[in-house]
């Protein structure tokens, strides 16, 4: 029998090694799964390349992984936020590497990696600082920049209902990377907030197949405050 | 000498979206924009987090943070609207699919080339975000921004000091002084504010450009 089920973030992560690439889901704090991330500080695991659209807010979540050390690279598209301040220092301070990319391009790459592409030409960035050293080509009097897809060992995301196969559904616009990374990582690990009987997931309403899934946890839903974090707040 | 407000900069690219069009509103100040929408013009707004068919912010209370707009603000969804991924919702700005997208500039060339993203200082933390995805594959690129700087000067240039987002995108500019043209003819005016003369204007922007109407 198929059992995907995880009892706890720490087991589904155990396995997560020094050095591992790791997608993570989320636009701000939409889709950020905020459990799996604490567990991965918990685990411990260093010089990681994390990939995410955004570089962290307050000190929570994917700040924290990234103030505890843990992090050597971020390949990101927006960086610059009012509370990402724990990226900041740490960039400034020349302790963690940035890859910026356009946020097309993030998709794109990621999508590429879990639909075996091995390179595609974008027109987005062409002539930019962004597409500086990388190849270039004209095809039918357009522009384009040669683009490489981001492969991952793990992915982290978070869904709403999950099923023993690792089909997965989402909510609003929480959806977000979750569908792309689930594709594009060896092992996808989804926290979900329902998991339910094979089946009751309506197929017609299955967005990510369980094919792509290796693992799915259930969480508690968190309460989430999105205003920007200001220093030495404290927030459950 | 008299100014725009940002609502009239507003209400001057809402003007210019026809109905049945798919747009994308940047972060700050075109968000104004979706207020200036005539009510009996249907316009479809697309948010690049994956949603189509936004609707205004919610009512104090009823905020649902799963469902956020590009700035992660919240907002509603009008009927019809639908949800997707990000490979999707940019291959809607890189397939083409979009009409129309509104973004904010430091500077905008003579040619359309625009640049929105980096100062270009050393110091300064690059982010960027959705911007070259929607300068290179938005079938139409609207610019709103301040048309001098703080220290006077032109934001409308022969070419870009600032580091560059897309190349020769930029159709038509909205500022505090005018709404200008972009075309392969050169820069046209189409409107400015009162008490300010077209020679004026030009002295102002350091650029060439002539009456909409010549």
């Amino acid at each position: 029998m198929i059992n995907k089920i995880f009892a706890s973030s720490e087991e589904a992560l155990a396995d997560v090694h020094d050095g591992a690439t790791i997608l993570i889901g989320g636009f701000g704090s939409a889709g950020l799964p905020t459990h799996l991330t604490d567990a991965l500080i918990a685990k411990g695991a260093r010089e990681l390349t994390v990939v995410n659209n955004n570089a962290g807010n307050g000190e929570k979540g994917l700040a924290a992984l990234m103030k505890a050390g843990c992090v050597r690279k971020l390949i990101c598209s927006f960086p610059r936020q009012v509370d990402s301040w724990v990226f900041d220092e740490l960039w400034r301070a020349g302790k963690i590497e940035l890859e910026l990319v356009p946020q097309g391009n993030l998709a794109e790459r990621i999508r590429a990696a879990g639909a075996g592409v091995g390179a595609f030409y974008t027109a987005t960035g062409f002539g930019t600082e962004l597409a500086k050293g990388k190849e270039t080509r004209q095809i039918n009097g357009r522009d384009y920049v040669l683009e490489f897809p981001i492969h991952a060992d793990f992915a982290l995301v978070a869904a709403e209902t999950g099923d023993r196969w690792g089909n997965l559904t989402y909510r609003k616009t929480a959806r977000n990377f979750g569908p792309i990374m689930c594709m594009a990582a060896k092992t996808a690990i989804a926290q979900v907030h329902h998991i339910v009987e094979l089946g009751s997931i309506d197929p017609e309403h299955v967005i990510t197949p369980g094919i792509f899934v290796k693992r799915v946890v259930q969480v508690e839903r968190v309460a989430y405050d999105p205003t920007p974090a200001k220093r030495g707040e404290q927030r459950p | 000498m008299n100014r725009y407000s940002r609502n009239q900069m507003a209400q001057h690219v809402a003007r210019d979206i026809p109905e049945g069009a798919y747009v994308n509103l940047g972060i700050g100040m075109p968000t104004l924009v979706a207020n200036h929408i005539p009510a009996d013009r249907e316009i479809v707004l697309q948010s690049e987090n994956g949603l189509l068919g936004m609707g205004p912010a919610p009512d104090a209370g009823e905020e649902d943070y799963d469902l956020i707009n590009a700035g992660k603000q919240p907002v509603t969804l009008l009927p019809g609207a639908s949800f997707f991924h990000h490979a999707d919702s940019f291959a809607m700005m890189r397939g083409g699919h979009l009409d129309i997208c509104v973004l904010g500039a430091f500077q905008v060339a003579v040619n359309g080339d625009l640049a929105n993203w980096h100062t270009g200082e050393p110091d300064a933390m690059p982010a960027v975000g959705g911007a070259m995805d929607l300068a290179s594959g938005a079938k139409q690129v609207f610019v709103m921004m301040e048309h001098l700087t703080k220290k006077g000067e032109s934001k409308i240039v022969e070419h870009c000091s600032y580091p560059l987002t897309g190349l020769r995108c930029v159709s038509r500019v909205y500022t505090d002084l005018a709404t200008i043209h972009i075309t392969s003819h050169g820069l046209f005016v189409g409107d400015f504010v009162e008490g300010l003369s077209l020679e004026d204007l030009i002295k102002l922007s350091g650029v060439k450009m002539q009456a909409l109407n010549n």
